[in-house]
């Protein structure tokens, strides 16, 4: 009875379990196989442990080279999507002007559009205009989807501000560019940061995109791609290994710092 | 930066509309140099758009505001010699509470703040506390950076808008004092925007009592309290019991009026409305300048006071007094403070009183205006 | 990403934010949406009419394409490809559901029982994102592996014959499969199911609940009557943020289905980058953009979710 009992109070605290199992799942299965040595051009089944790949993670032609690519075109997107997403949120959250739901919906649609419609709309576009496929194209298409994500957090951060102090700073003789940057800046800057880690983590493993346009250049979302058709390399699993463990390590070190810095000062 | 002659605020013909909404309806008014000025009214009654046009916040609609000589009304609010403490208090949350406090010297270019921040933090008794951020401290204390922020910058005049809204009772009243003590030793204007009646009369100077965009009267707490001149004023300054009376006749220089079959005596010089013989006045007097005795003991009640007969309706014991609610033929809710001194046990709901009070205390009012008034069953409409 | 619904602003008459700058500076948020604008204009808005334009062009890759109001491209696309284009509902819509069902309990977790492991277990949500999702699609190959444990135990519990019958497997097989597919799909988009309903549960106050069993609610009925409709914009949310993307993708079902699982997205993709039929390939996209707008559009209506954006 009272396992009964037991089991029912945390029933969705086990579903809640098996859920994040299954998301975990796939990330166990691709750290597990960065230790394979795959038998032929596949590396889908266990055959014995090696760490031959992790001693070359670059031993694979043109593999290095993709990531070196996406994660440039991510860098640029992101100074780019959250510029111009910024400027727009502020826009929309403090100021009154013709059109208001017009940008709204333009805002909107990117993130309602299925991929492949606006990959290949563009594609369209890029063909008329006998634009040269690369770098280039997909660094504009980037921005373009970025966009959206960026105005949408910076905008919920900016509206949840109490404009009370900006007005405070003015009444403290800060003038409308000492109170921007003095203030609004620092007081938006979670939302802004939260938005360029979304654009940045969004353009870096966009696939269907850039699949699209950009014609023979080769990201390693798409190196990942044409490997899955002509053969994956163990180092794509200890990339996208040591991406994810980098990342967690990352999180929780700043979550630490956030901790003692919090306690040192209480 | 204060001047000694030229710390007057004057606003004049200074209005607000936004739309077809007028918020502040043409408005002059002057707050003397060195003064602790209260702006008193419910919400929504201009108060707050008063106070932001003089800190520059809102730009007024028509007007001008001085600050002693200076026209500052097409100043900005930062190159105003005006500062604020805000609803709320608006501390930056991404600054420590030094740097809040240093926030105003440092935009005006001063390099050496360390010294005059202390000495300011000291004041507001949070030295301790420099080096924390406003969310680790408690209501109170961030009231006090909030003043401590606005105050070290020596402005001509100190606009506090409901600064104590936030804190509870006890704490309310421990601060009230508390700027009170502040404004007497810095000497600086003070302007306070509040909606609470005690706090403006324990603090105040001088009151401005708002009402839907206009001053509906101006003056020091006694002088409002004792002499409301309107029935918003004598309803939302405390309670008053208002009676509809008609003028009789006079005698030196009191009115006589008949309400409800019995004659009350009101001082002509307590009365501002128009006085013909035959108008109609509302009288008023409030709770606690009344006396109560039971109906079997009226004769007791020395000649020349005001009488009304009535029935307890309802009585509420709250410590240092009662508070009665007497049904009587003139005024169906009649209130009545009495003192805790000598209960007498006769005064329960049902029994039969008389009402009397020393005519001094009557006052009258126009009876062409509305009798509620400023009473919190309108304010709750 | 997770807040596609927003609260409106808060309104308070003490203190109107909106002030219209003194004198000058009138301009200042057009020249501030400018850039953004201007660039989604161009990038997003124009390449649409384009494609409108290709949809109802005629020629060939080696005459070049003119505009002769070739509507039967249209009807050509639809009758060809419908299968694929039902296949992409089902598929999408079969993923949106299993992603309410099991990423709800998910969110709920994080938001009222994870105590302090709340932060521990919103990384682990997240985390994944950093290995990009192809790799981790891939990893579901080596999951679903013929003969492999997972598909022993489907087997074993006679889960398999389930599926079979329902016609979401194909004998002892699940790789290249109906069911592959919406497996991959589903765990793809898990996240952006799970990350709007923790923001509309977090958001719910801890308190109801008790004032709900206060109320001789039990816990079932709390849920029913308080939890649920309380996290209605983050169903909403999630909802459109799986469903949508998953309609367009052909990623889970190359890697992972079989010619007889092809979606909507493959046709496009096949079209526009191999076979180059331009028209026939925009005439399918702007179809299914038309669908998920007016599906969109339908499911907002009903939800009563306007305050979108």
């Amino acid at each position: 009875m009272t396992f009964v009992n037991w089991l029912k109070r945390n029933l969705v605290v086990i579903a809640g379990l098996l859920t994040l199992a299954y998301l975990l799942l796939p990330n166990v299965v691709v750290t597990v196989f960065s230790f394979n040595q795959p038998k032929g051009r596949f590396n889908y089944e266990w055959q014995e442990f090696s760490t031959a790949a992790w001693q070359d993670p670059c031993g694979v032609s043109d593999l290095c080279g993709s990531l070196s690519l996406s994660l440039q075109i991510a860098f640029w997107a992101t100074v780019g999507a959250t510029l111009l997403g910024t400027m727009i949120a502020f826009a929309l959250v403090r100021y009154r002007f013709r059109a208001r739901g017009a940008v709204n919906s333009l805002i909107f649609l990117p993130m309602a559009m299925p991929e492949v419609v606006m990959a290949a709309s563009l594609l369209t576009l890029f063909l008329n205009m006998g634009a040269q496929l690369g770098f280039w194209t997909i660094l504009i298409a980037h921005i373009m989807f970025c966009l959206s994500f960026v105005v949408t957090a910076v905008k919920a951060r900016v509206m949840s501000m109490d404009p009370r102090l900006e007005q405070a700073a003015q009444d403290l003789y800060a003038g409308p560019f000492q109170t921007f940057v003095r203030v609004t800046l620092p007081i938006a800057a979670p939302g802004i940061a939260a938005g360029a880690m979304l654009a940045f983590a969004l353009s870096f493993d966009d696939f269907i995109i850039t699949n699209f346009n950009a014609g023979s250049t080769v990201t390693f979302p798409m190196f990942v791609w044409g490997s899955a058709q002509r053969g994956t390399p163990v180092q794509i699993n200890v990339i996208g290994t040591a991406m994810f463990v980098v990342a967690v390590l990352f999180v929780l070190a700043s979550m630490v710092i956030g901790n003692r810095r919090n306690k040192q000062k209480a | 930066m204060t001047n000694e002659t030229s710390g007057d605020v004057r606003l004049s013909g200074i209005s607000k509309i936004y739309g077809s909404f007028t918020a502040v309806h043409p408005l002059d008014l002057t707050v003397p140099q060195g003064s602790f000025f209260a702006l008193l009214g419910a919400s929504g009654c201009g108060k707050t758009t008063t106070l932001r046009m003089i800190a520059g916040l809102e730009e007024p609609s028509s007007g001008t505001v001085h600050l002693g000589e200076q026209d500052v009304t097409a100043l900005p609010p930062y190159k105003r010699p005006v500062n604020t403490v805000f609803q709320s208090y608006a501390l930056f949350p991404h600054l420590d509470i030094f740097e809040n406090v240093a926030f105003g010297l440092r935009r005006r270019g001063i390099k050496s703040v360390k010294k005059q921040v202390d000495d300011m933090l000291d004041l507001v008794q949070l030295g301790e506390q420099a080096r924390k951020k406003p969310h680790q401290l408690s209501g109170g204390q961030q009231q006090r950076v909030a003043v401590a922020r606005a105050l070290i910058n020596h402005p001509k005049v100190l606009l506090l808008d409901e600064p104590l809204g936030a804190l509870d009772l006890k704490l309310r009243r421990q601060m009230q004092l508390e700027l009170k003590r502040i404004q007497t030793e810095v000497g600086i204007t003070f302007v306070h925007v509040t909606h609470d009646q005690e706090e403006a009369m324990t603090m105040a100077d001088t009151v401005a009592v708002m009402n839907a965009g206009r001053v509906e009267q101006l003056g020091s707490p006694t002088d409002l309290y004792e002499n409301p001149r309107t029935t918003f004023v004598a309803n939302f300054l405390g309670t008053s019991n208002l009676i509809e009376a008609e003028v009789d006749s006079r005698s030196g220089d009191d009115i006589v009026l008949k309400a409800g079959g019995g004659k009350l005596v009101l001082p002509e010089a307590r009365c501002s409305a128009a006085t013909a013989t035959g108008g109609k006045v509302l009288v008023g007097v409030r709770p606690e300048k009344i006396s109560l005795t039971p109906a079997d003991d009226a004769g007791e009640i020395p000649e020349g006071r005001n009488r009304i007969t009535g029935r307890i309706a309802d009585s509420s014991f709250i410590g240092v007094s009662t508070q009665y609610v007497v049904d009587s033929p003139v005024c169906p809710e009649f209130e009545v403070y009495a003192q805790n001194i000598d209960r007498d046990a006769r005064l329960v709901p049902g029994a039969e009183v008389v009402l009397h009070w020393n005519p001094a205390h009557t006052f009258g009012l126009d009876s062409s205006q509305d009798i509620d008034a400023g009473t919190e069953e309108e304010a709750a409409v | 990403m997770a807040t596609l619904t927003e609260a409106p602003p808060p309104l308070s008459p003490t203190a109107p934010e909106k002030k219209p700058p003194r004198g000058r500076g009138r301009l200042v948020p057009y020249w501030l949406l400018l850039p953004g604008i201007l660039w989604l204009l161009v990038f997003f808005a124009l390449p649409m009419i384009y494609q409108a334009s290709t949809s109802v062009q005629t020629g060939s890759l080696e005459e070049g394409y003119k505009v002769t109001w070739h509507f039967a491209t249209y009807w050509d696309a639809l009758s060809e490809y419908y299968p694929q284009f039902l296949r992409s509902v089902l598929y999408a819509g079969s993923a949106t559901i299993l992603c309410l069902i099991l990423g709800y309990p998910l969110a709920y977790l994080i938001a009222f029982r994870a105590g302090r492991w709340r932060n521990l277990i919103m990384i682990l949500v997240i985390a994944p994102f950093f290995t990009s999702f192809l790799i981790r699609t891939l990893a579901w190959k080596t999951i679903l592996a013929d003969g492999g444990p997972v598909v022993g135990a489907l087997n074993t519990l006679h889960v398999l014959d389930v599926t079979s019958w329902l016609g979401m497997t194909s004998g002892d097989r699940v790789l290249a499969t109906p069911l592959a597919v919406v497996c991959g799909l589903t765990y793809n988009f898990l996240p952006f199911m799970v990350l709007p309903l923790y923001t509309s549960l977090e958001r719910i106050d801890g308190r109801l609940h008790e004032a709900a069993g206060d109320l001789y609610a039990k816990p079932i009925t709390t849920f029913r009557k308080v939890t649920f409709p309380l996290s209605m914009p983050g169903v909403v949310s999630g909802t459109l943020l799986t469903f949508i993307p998953a309609a367009g993708d052909y990623v889970n079902a190359d890697l992972l289905g079989s010619t007889d699982t092809r979606m909507v997205g493959n046709v496009i993709q096949t079209q526009f980058l191999r076979i180059l039929d331009y028209p026939t390939a925009a005439a399918l996209s702007f179809i299914l953009m038309a669908a998920i707008l007016v599906m969109v559009t339908l499911y907002i209506r009903r939800s009563g979710t306007e305050d979108l954006v």
